[in-house]
């Protein structure tokens, strides 16, 4: 099992556009990858590719986040997400 | 030939065939199972195949639609086939039984609300997931989508009521005109019409049986529908199309025939709206309804954010008059971070000026960045706050005001307590405007959304009338001469409107859509004439007649169609 964990830098949070971006890179890789808050149990860790999972995952700015994922290529692909998470995708508008 | 009597709310004259807006999805009731011939492995694999389609059909419509109902399009066909959502229907199905229908609507309830009770901008998002289940369901059932129809041929709508958030998908060059059966002359679908220049009518009970392409006729000033129009409705309706054309176009002069100056101002809600206002020869900015900053956001907008908002109106208005109502949330237009959505009676609790009691802060920084808005403009600007209930209050805001270096500071009348004592008030501040559609709401304790009583809810009611004037002796007995004028939907009335001169309002503000038409009206009466008629509507016994009467005096609505 790789584990990485990420700083959440969109300033509102993981609302609505960060999270449709970030669940579509999810989606398009062929493992399964969870998300959940850092310090909670393993077993509340939720879908990583469902944007409603995210959203109700409520990660405010600057919380840490732990993403989970198993398989070839876990390591590569979870460094790549954590990259998207760390963006600040609102300062891009 | 069948007919159907509603009340107009909007006029214009034309033919075109029906479209019906789907009723809402029903709830799947509680504990529906499967039907035995369903096994539950081809239940999941419908339910997946119907979140997919719904998702197909947001994803194409979110590529022609623009602006806000772009995201939102977007964002719902995201959730559509979200692997949460389906996830934990497909459960219910497994585990337990539950229909498809049933089992969507359940999954989705939950995440609704998790999603509520993170609030702020999450909560709002909660009624996307409560789009979608309707959706979902209806793909299930093989019954067409909730909302307005998709279509590429022009129809004329009929509905039960419209909802604000159907403005963002209602194409006015598609939809013909308006038709409900539900809603009163105030209701959203009036007021979605008069903003978009669509002929209207409300609260016509009997049109929802109408079938789906039948030709009718409207009329949006009579209140008319008529299904299989004869030859003369026909040439009416082509008649209407020339007229609207003559009506277009505002000189930019209020006036009655005798030369009695009554300024026609715009209601606008923001910078957008306001150059075509201005474009519309506008004679100023009568409300500029600052809501448009504050709404779809969790928390208050930043100085420099509302600075920027205020200025492009001003800007839009060099040398005119720029009366600015200052924040107006609660009752039917809720903020997260100002008002509580669980009070009992939202109508009647804390909205308008009363949410500085609650919220103290908001509105002195509104007025701070309204101020620093209008320095270095040409604009005239004015500042009036809503729902203003006492002398007392009218004071305070007052004092705000100058301590911000505003210094025309105004109320709206739209309580009746501040028709009755505006002599005090006006004691207080510099203006007074008429809310027509709150002061109708409150006089008549009739709530402005409910069809039922849509022939209480009229600015016609002899007791509305009165209140206005009240208002205008108020302003008289007081002695200075502060001006009244009227904001409400009641201005964009063209008889409406001669009445209110009659009165002796001073200026009249409304949608851009209707300057030219109250223009044209205003141009063929005297003040004389005018204060006639306001007399004749006063003493009427009820609202149907008062309107009746003084249409009856005023041919020219006759031969303008409106």
């Amino acid at each position: 099992m790789s584990e990485r964990t990420a700083t959440i830098a969109s300033r509102v949070g993981l609302h609505a556009r960060p999270a449709a971006i970030f669940a579509g890179a999810v989606g398009a890789l062929d493992l399964e990858v969870t998300i959940g808050l850092e310090g909670d149990p393993i077993d509340d860790a939720m879908d990583a590719s469902s944007i409603l999972s995210l959203m109700s995952l409520g990660a405010g700015h600057g919380q840490v986040v732990v993403l989970r994922a198993e398989g070839a290529g876990a390591d590569e692909a979870l460094e790549s997400l954590v990259a998207i998470l760390e963006t600040d995708h609102d300062a891009a508008e | 030939m069948q007919s159907f009597t509603g009340v107009g709310v909007s006029p214009g004259r034309i033919v075109g065939s029906v479209r019906q807006m789907p009723k809402a999805v029903s709830e799947p009731p509680a504990g529906e199972l499967l039907a035995s011939s369903i096994t539950a492995e081809d239940a999941a694999v419908a339910l997946r195949a119907a979140a997919k389609a719904v998702q197909t059909e947001l994803k194409e419509r979110s590529v022609t639609a623009t602006g806000a109902g772009k995201s939102v399009l977007e964002a719902t066909a995201l959730m559509a086939a979200d692997p949460m959502l389906i996830k934990g229907a497909v459960k219910l199905i497994t585990n337990n039984g539950t229909s498809a229908e049933r089992a969507i609507w359940e999954s989705a309830a939950s995440v609704a609300e998790i999603l509520h009770n993170l609030g702020g901008y999450m909560a709002e998002r909660s009624t996307d997931v409560l789009d979608v289940r309707s959706r979902i369901v209806a793909e299930l059932r093989g019954v067409p989508a909730p909302g307005i129809p998709a279509s590429d041929t022009p129809f004329i709508l009929v509905a039960d009521d419209l909802a604000p958030a159907d403005t963002a998908t209602l194409n006015p060059a598609i939809v013909l005109a308006l038709v409900t059966s539900g809603g009163g002359p105030q209701s959203h679908t009036a007021i979605i019409a008069r903003a978009l220049g669509l002929p209207a009518v409300v609260a016509a009970v009997g049109v929802d049986a109408i079938t789906d392409g039948t030709e009718i006729y409207v009329d949006g000033a009579a209140g008319s529908v008529t299904v299989d129009p004869d030859a003369d409705q026909v040439a009416a309706a082509a008649a209407w199309a020339t007229t609207a054309l003559t009506l277009a176009v505002f000189d930019g002069n209020g006036v009655t025939a005798d030369g009695h100056l009554v300024p026609l101002l715009a209601n606008v809600g923001g910078a957008k709206d306001a150059v075509k206002a201005a474009a519309a020869n506008a004679q100023g900015v009568g409300l500029l309804r600052t809501e448009f900053c504050f709404l779809d956001r969790d928390e208050e907008p930043t100085h420099e954010e509302q600075i920027t908002a205020y200025r492009g109106v001003f800007d839009a208005f060099p040398g005119k008059k720029v009366v600015v109502r200052t924040l107006d949330a609660g009752a039917d237009k809720p903020l997260p971070f100002l008002t509580d959505a669980s009070e009992p009676n939202p109508a009647l609790g804390v909205r308008g000026y009363r949410t500085d009691f609650t919220s103290p802060g908001v509105l002195k920084r509104q007025l701070a960045a309204i101020a620093a808005a209008a320095e270095g403009t040409e604009a005239d600007v004015w500042v009036m706050a809503p729902m203003i209930s006492t002398a007392d209050e009218a004071g305070d805001f007052a004092a705000m005001c100058a301590e911000a270096g505003l210094t025309n500071p105004g109320v709206m009348v739209e309580v009746p307590s501040a028709a009755l004592t505006a002599e005090t008030i006006l004691g207080k501040v510099n203006f007074a405007s008429l809310g027509t559609n709150d002061l109708t709401q409150y006089a008549m304790a009739a709530d402005r959304q409910l069809g039922p009583l849509a022939a209480l809810n009229t600015p016609w009611q002899p007791a509305v009338l009165r209140l206005i004037q009240l208002t205008v002796a108020g302003s008289l007995a007081e002695g200075n001469q502060k001006p009244v004028g009227v904001c409400g939907e009641a201005a964009a009335d063209p008889a409406l409107a001669v009445v209110l001169v009659g009165l002796g309002v001073n200026t009249l503000s409304m949608t851009a859509r209707a300057l030219s038409a109250v223009g044209a009206v205003l141009n063929t009466v005297t003040l004389a004439e005018a204060q006639r008629l306001a007399t004749i509507a006063l003493a009427a016994p009820n609202a149907l007649e008062a309107r009746a009467q003084v249409r009856a005096e005023l041919p020219v609505l006759d031969e303008l169609g409106l």
